[in-house]
């Protein structure tokens, strides 16, 4: 059966992580992220570390061409920290990565926590010099006495090491939880958003960032609404989005003012009266906004549907999807499991004609934007022989539960997808369950 | 509309406002200190449960039998906040909220509504309350939060009439709770 992107089937690829049932807390997968040509896939935990992964091109010309992701580095990027004055302890979890476009040998990449960001560099050493006039081989050096005659050292092939060290620390200019970093397109300075304010960085300054957005009221007690994600325009780097927790967009051009308070472009759909509930606040606070790859379309998540907008027109958006409208009628019990407060990440693919976002029970969602199409696939360990191509799953959400479906109530809610990211060029996606990251791609025929 | 709805939506209120308080307690121990956008999001959960706690005490208030100091002014405030406000027909407290001139999502005017209510409160308030009022933080623990009460023998009944002062008096807490204090706690 034809599913989104035309005869595009979904088969399994790989799974990495643990099997065990029991998830340390730790691995917990908090960020998932493709570099720019896809050859590289970056994922974050609860535990600080950062584990890259890269694709194996070398059978790409085979027809049974499987692009296989193996680990290439792993590091601890955040510790936690304790804040002294406030008492507060800071968590290590990588909120966000976000890869710089490459320019050299090397790969650079920005990674969070909640307070500090740091720019990592990535290299490759695959030689060593040996021979050297001055050192013996374990590094002590000789006598200079016993040295007689000049020799240079020759660099000789050694097993690949991939070295990840630290090139910059952005610290101490959020009071706020960071939620979002994003890279300009000018490739030198880039955002970082907490609550309350977003501000803008020069890459190769750590010491100094500037304010650009501040919604902090004077009186805190007038707080209404925070900022919940923030993104730069893919092409005009005057241009960002920032996202609230009442469910509007601001659009800001900074070249209007230092301080982009004012918006340039609000986006902002008017509620549907008849579905005002207690927690019509929680389901409308928008958790992630993507531009689209031709920056004509922006994206946004709230808890229940995803909503394509189109930058030309703030008053609603151009398509909405329902992620998982079932849960409407259940609001009251996913706000005591805490549930209704996740914050799910969505994405386009390369073409911008599908996006995806996740849900429960590992589920997670596609919509095609041309065909009007949408399904529903599975990422668990039953799916996960080699190639087997996903079934698609679908929701029984009252009535009668017809064979293979599933009711709203057999939902397993501590089952969540949050983190999804699609590759760049090519129909592979990367999907992280609670503590594994599944890779998928579609059927080669 | 019968009382007995008015009581349903005034019992669901109710525990959400439980939860909520719970939910904001137990988010002041956790790893990474108060989460601004989670504690707002509560406040305002709290916020309309509280008002539509209000206005379901004001629809069963002729038919309440437990006068107490508070309870004339929980209805005058109440009043207030009510202007608009068609009365709940169904259990859940999710159509209750129907009404598109609700407080709540105002924000200008829950702060002006919560203001006055305060004042109020103020004007109105024995010393002894207003010492509890005094600390202005959620973690005063107002009395109605469940851990905090006497262990109950089986077949006990919770709501029973002495209690109803504590009622009432968690309609009074609530309101000098200030759900707008919870953010400046960071």
């Amino acid at each position: 059966m034809a599913g989104p992107g035309g005869d595009m089937q979904w088969c399994f690829s790989q799974v990495k992580g643990a099997i065990d049932d029991d998830v340390a807390e730790a691995d917990i997968i908090s960020t998932v992220e493709f570099n720019h040509t896809g050859e590289l896939l970056a994922t974050g935990d609860k535990g600080g570390r950062v584990v890259i992964f890269q694709q194996e091109i070398e059978n790409k010309n085979q027809p049974q061409f499987r692009s296989e992701y193996n680990v290439y580095s792993t590091f601890q990027s955040h510790e936690p920290e304790f804040d002294y004055l406030k008492s507060l302890e800071i968590e290590e979890k990588i909120n966000k990565i976000r890869w710089l476009p490459q320019k050299n040998a090397a790969q650079f990449l920005l990674s969070t926590n909640d307070k500090t960001i740091k720019l990592w560099k990535i290299s490759e050493r695959d030689k060593r010099p040996e021979g050297y006039n001055l050192k013996e081989e374990d590094g002590r050096y000789k006598d200079s006495n016993t040295i007689t005659s000049l020799r240079v050292p020759v660099l000789i092939p050694m097993d690949l090491m991939v070295e990840a060290s630290p090139r910059r620390v952005f610290a101490n200019a959020h009071t706020y939880h960071i939620n979002s970093i994003s890279v300009n397109s000018d490739n030198e300075t880039y955002l970082s958003a907490d609550d309350l304010r977003i501000n803008l960085w020069h890459l190769e300054i750590t010491d100094r960032s500037f304010n650009i957005v501040d919604i902090k009221p004077a009186n805190m007690e007038e707080l209404t609404e925070v900022i919940t994600a923030a993104e730069f325009h893919p092409h005009q780097c005057n241009t960002f989005v920032y996202s609230s927790s009442k469910g509007t967009i601001r659009l800001c051009d900074m070249r209007i003012s230092a301080l982009c308070d004012k918006h340039s472009k609000l986006f902002e759909e008017p509620e549907d009266p008849s579905n005002r509930s207690f927690f019509s606040e929680i389901i409308s606070s928008i958790s992630d906004v993507k531009f689209s790859h031709n920056g004509r379309y922006m994206m946004t998540r709230d808890y229940l549907s995803v909503k394509i907008w189109d930058l030309n027109m703030e008053s609603r958006p151009v398509e909405t999807y329902q992620v998982h409208e079932y849960l409407r009628s259940k609001l009251c019990s996913l706000y005591e499991n805490d549930c209704i407060f996740d914050k799910f990440e969505c994405c386009w693919n390369g073409n911008d004609s599908v996006v995806m976002t996740g849900s429960y029970n590992n589920f997670f969602r596609m919509f095609d934007r041309s065909q009007r199409r949408d399904v529903t696939l599975e990422a668990s360990r039953e799916n996960s022989k080699p190639m087997q191509v996903l079934k698609p799953r679908k929701v029984c959400a009252g009535g009668k539960r017809k064979k293979d479906e599933i009711s709203v109530d057999s939902l397993d809610f501590n089952k969540k997808i949050l983190h999804t990211a699609w590759h760049p060029q090519d129909n592979i996606i990367a999907v992280a369950t609670t503590n594994n990251l599944y890779i998928f791609q579609d059927k080669v025929n | 509309m019968s009382a007995t709805t008015a009581m349903e939506v005034n019992a669901e209120a109710r525990r959400i406002l439980a939860v909520s308080i719970s939910k904001l307690y137990a988010s002041r121990t956790q790893r990474g200190g108060l989460r601004l956008h989670r504690s707002l999001l509560l406040s305002m959960v709290m916020r309309s449960a509280r008002d539509i706690y209000h206005s379901s005490r004001e629809c069963e208030g002729p038919s309440d039998a437990q006068p107490t100091q508070e309870e004339p002014m929980d209805t005058s405030s109440s009043l207030e906040e009510q202007t608009g406000l068609p009365e709940p027909v169904q259990p859940e407290p999710q159509p209750a909220l129907n009404s598109t001139e609700l407080p709540p999502e105002e924000p200008d005017s829950a702060e002006e509504d919560s203001d006055s209510e305060i004042t109020e409160d103020k004007e109105n308030l024995s010393p002894r309350r207003q010492s509890r009022k005094r600390r202005g933080k959620v973690s005063a623990a107002p009395d109605f939060l469940p851990s905090k009460r006497a262990r109950l023998e089986p077949g006990e009944e919770r709501y029973a009439a002495p209690l109803g002062s504590c009622r009432a008096g968690a309609g009074e807490s609530l309101t000098a709770l200030s759900l707008n204090r919870v953010i400046p706690a960071f």
